[in-house]
């Protein structure tokens, strides 16, 4: 008894032991982001990217980085104790929240609390970044990407009608619609329809016949990708003939595969045009991206890609791996050399960088117009 | 609202209402027979067109044959959910085999996730069902001609089963008392299975349907279809084969002139249909058609 309690504390002491040993060797990096639920799909496009460039740069400071993934189940609730999950249990030194600003929200209040830094690739909704020192993004966000959207609209296009079909449980979808609608109003434009959905909702005929008899010359839509895959199929259905125009969700192969015919002539803002490399770093992402999964890249995993690699260059940059050196870092970038643009963070924590429109043509994404801000 | 608006969202109703009642009948009919709501009914929905995808990707069967595989195949897997799930309960108290209902239906669910992928998948249309119909300016789907039809042959056949042939007077047996059938020389298992199939392959057409008319493969797409599929069932009178066709109508028409009439709300109508549900259960809790059914001490 005596013998076998002796070998079972030292079998504890030796495992003890080696572990913090490994742990001298490693730094963790959090990732908290939809692997199931209504969201899976983005979480699984962001996951390219993170392992992507994990695994061009699977080291930094002479430390290996480990990725520890949660999964927030597409639920704003269990996005915030995915995060401090993450803080807590693992001990993780920044975290990254990507798909769905509806997540990202509560997740990044807890990371500000705890003060760590969160780091968001594709979250456009202001309030993500809002009142949080802690948290920054790699993207644009709603205000600038509707506004932008608007102008396209009205000056380029010439459409002085639109219509507005907004998923209402989305804070991303509700607040690029408002920002739409601001600009569009102020230009001299007119609303005709606006009508809502919920994630996951099917059937869209009741709104599309109300924008078709409202006499919209252009639908913005501005939702995840699968919901507007079938809005776009069933408004052709329907006989709807005017223009389709949404935001950067709608950057993605995937919603061409599902929408078919029906989504060719939509134009959407987004960070990045394959046929346009804004840097060096583009085209060796669209190639990488390309070889590993053997698809067209999309708007999400090139920007998960540019998140893991700003923080390990603002890691670098702080020289240690304390979260609050790691945010003044952050907080200072510029110029960073994304595969999705230049990085730029201003002192809310947004990236500043242009807007690029792409076109589907053909059943490919194609460069339209960049839009400086 | 224009009067073309208003008729065009009378067709929207009408296609929408059709495919709710397709998927509510097989609800009911479990029902009827076992007084068992078999919450994996949707599960079962979603796996139909997820089979005729792979049918017509993998196998390169021609459509109708990959139909006709899917519909057998899903008709299968709800003969085998219930030897396995609800079967070794039959004789348990009636919420054990409810809570196996949904356990099976969360095991479905997860299993399409991680065989099926997340990924949604397009659907291939043969191009009768891409087809539209015109009327002045009022359009309509082919699918909405093919549910009604397809619901009708169903429902005859299945009350011809039901009322006509010795399995339907064994089912309608076994919905009145178990044991007696039992004691009458009734083959209660088979009668059961064959409920099941029948129950499953008119989820499948349902599903096969509801995939043409709505072209995108999820795991989860069977979640909300299903729940409809038992709010209309309850609207109609549970276990009740023309309530269930009739509430899947109606269930299908509020939803759609809520939104035509409320856009401003139009996010909520799931919300309003499950109000819906609310009241009939206070109000009219044997439904529409139902009848009043004195419960046995």
């Amino acid at each position: 008894m005596r013998k076998s309690l002796f070998v079972l504390t030292l079998a504890i002491l030796i495992i003890a032991i080696s572990s913090s040993a490994l742990a001298a060797d490693v730094v963790k990096l959090g990732i908290a982001e939809p692997m199931t639920g209504a969201m899976a799909v983005g979480g699984e496009l962001c996951m390219r990217g993170y392992e992507l460039a994990h695994e061009q740069k699977p080291t930094v400071l002479g430390k290996t980085v480990e990725l520890i993934l949660v999964d927030n189940k597409s639920d704003k609730v269990e996005a915030a104790s995915a995060v401090s999950r993450l803080i807590e249990r693992d001990g993780v030194v920044a975290v990254f929240v990507s798909y769905g600003s509806g997540m990202a929200i509560p997740g990044g209040e807890v990371a500000n609390k705890a003060g760590i830094p969160l780091l968001s690739g594709t979250a456009t909704n202001p309030l993500v970044t809002q009142g949080k020192d802690f948290v920054f993004r790699t993207c644009f966000i709603d205000p600038f990407q509707g506004e932008v959207m608007a102008r396209y609209t009205f000056e380029n296009l010439g459409i002085k009608k639109a219509a507005l079909l907004v998923d209402i449980a989305q804070d991303y979808s509700v607040g690029l619609a408002n920002f739409y609608k601001r600009t569009f109003e102020e230009l001299g434009g007119e609303i005709v329809s606006d009508t809502k959905y919920n994630t996951g909702d099917q059937d869209f005929s009741a709104q599309l016949s109300q924008v078709i008899a409202s006499g919209a010359e252009a639908l913005f839509f501005p939702g995840y990708f699968g919901d507007v895959a079938l809005i776009a199929i069933q408004g052709r259905e329907l006989g709807y003939e005017g223009q389709y125009l949404g935001g950067d969700t709608l950057h993605n192969p995937v919603l061409i595969e599902l929408a078919g015919e029906a989504a060719e002539g939509l134009i959407a803002s987004t960070f990045f045009a394959e046929d346009q490399p804004a840097t060096p770093e583009s085209e060796k992402y669209a190639a990488l991206f390309r070889e590993k999964y053997g698809l067209a890249p999309d708007a999400v995993s090139i920007l998960t890609y540019d998140s893991y690699n700003l923080m390990l260059d603002a890691i670098e940059r702080a020289g240690s791996f304390d979260p609050a050196a790691i945010r003044d870092a952050l907080a200072v970038t510029k110029g960073f050399q994304g595969a999705g643009g230049s990085v730029t963070i201003n002192e809310t924590g947004d990236a500043i960088k242009p807007a690029v429109l792409v076109k589907v043509v053909n059943g490919e994404y194609k460069y339209e117009t960049t839009v400086n801000p | 609202m224009s009067l073309n608006l208003f008729l065009q969202n009378v067709a929207n109703g009408l296609s929408l209402g059709s495919l709710y009642a397709l998927i509510a009948i097989g609800y009911t009919m479990v029902y009827g027979i076992l007084r068992l709501i078999n919450f994996a009914h949707g599960e079962i929905f979603m796996l139909a067109p997820y089979f005729l995808y792979f049918g017509v990707l993998i196998f390169h069967l021609p459509w109708w044959a990959s139909i006709i595989a899917a519909i057998a195949l899903t008709a299968m897997t709800g003969m085998l959910s219930e030897r396995i799930a609800y079967k070794p309960l039959r004789d348990a108290p009636r919420i054990s085999a409810l809570i196996s209902a949904i356990g099976v239906s969360f095991f479905l669910q997860n299993l399409a996730i991680v065989v099926f992928s997340g990924i949604p998948k397009s659907v291939h249309r043969p191009a009768f069902f891409t087809r539209l119909y015109r009327f002045g300016e009022i359009r309509i789907q082919s699918t909405l001609f093919a549910s009604i039809i397809v619901s009708s042959i169903f429902l005859t056949l299945l009350l011809y089963v039901v009322y006509r042939t010795k399995t339907g007077l064994a089912m309608r047996a076994i919905s009145t008392d178990i044991e007696t059938s039992r004691l009458m020389a009734a083959d209660v298992n088979k009668a059961i299975s064959i409920t099941f199939i029948i129950g499953s392959a008119l989820a499948a057409v349902g599903g096969i349907l509801w995939g043409l008319r709505f072209p995108q493969l999820f795991p989860t797409m069977g979640m909300i279809p299903g729940l409809k599929a038992f709010i209309a069932a309850v609207v109609g009178g549970i276990g009740n084969i023309p309530g269930a066709m009739l509430g899947g109508l109606i269930l299908g028409m509020t939803e759609i002139l809520f939104v035509a009439f409320l856009p401003a709300v139009s996010g909520y109508r799931d919300a309003f249909v499950f109000l819906i549900l609310i009241l009939i259960l206070l109000f009219k809790p044997d439904g529409i058609l139902g009848k009043k059914v004195q419960e046995k001490v």
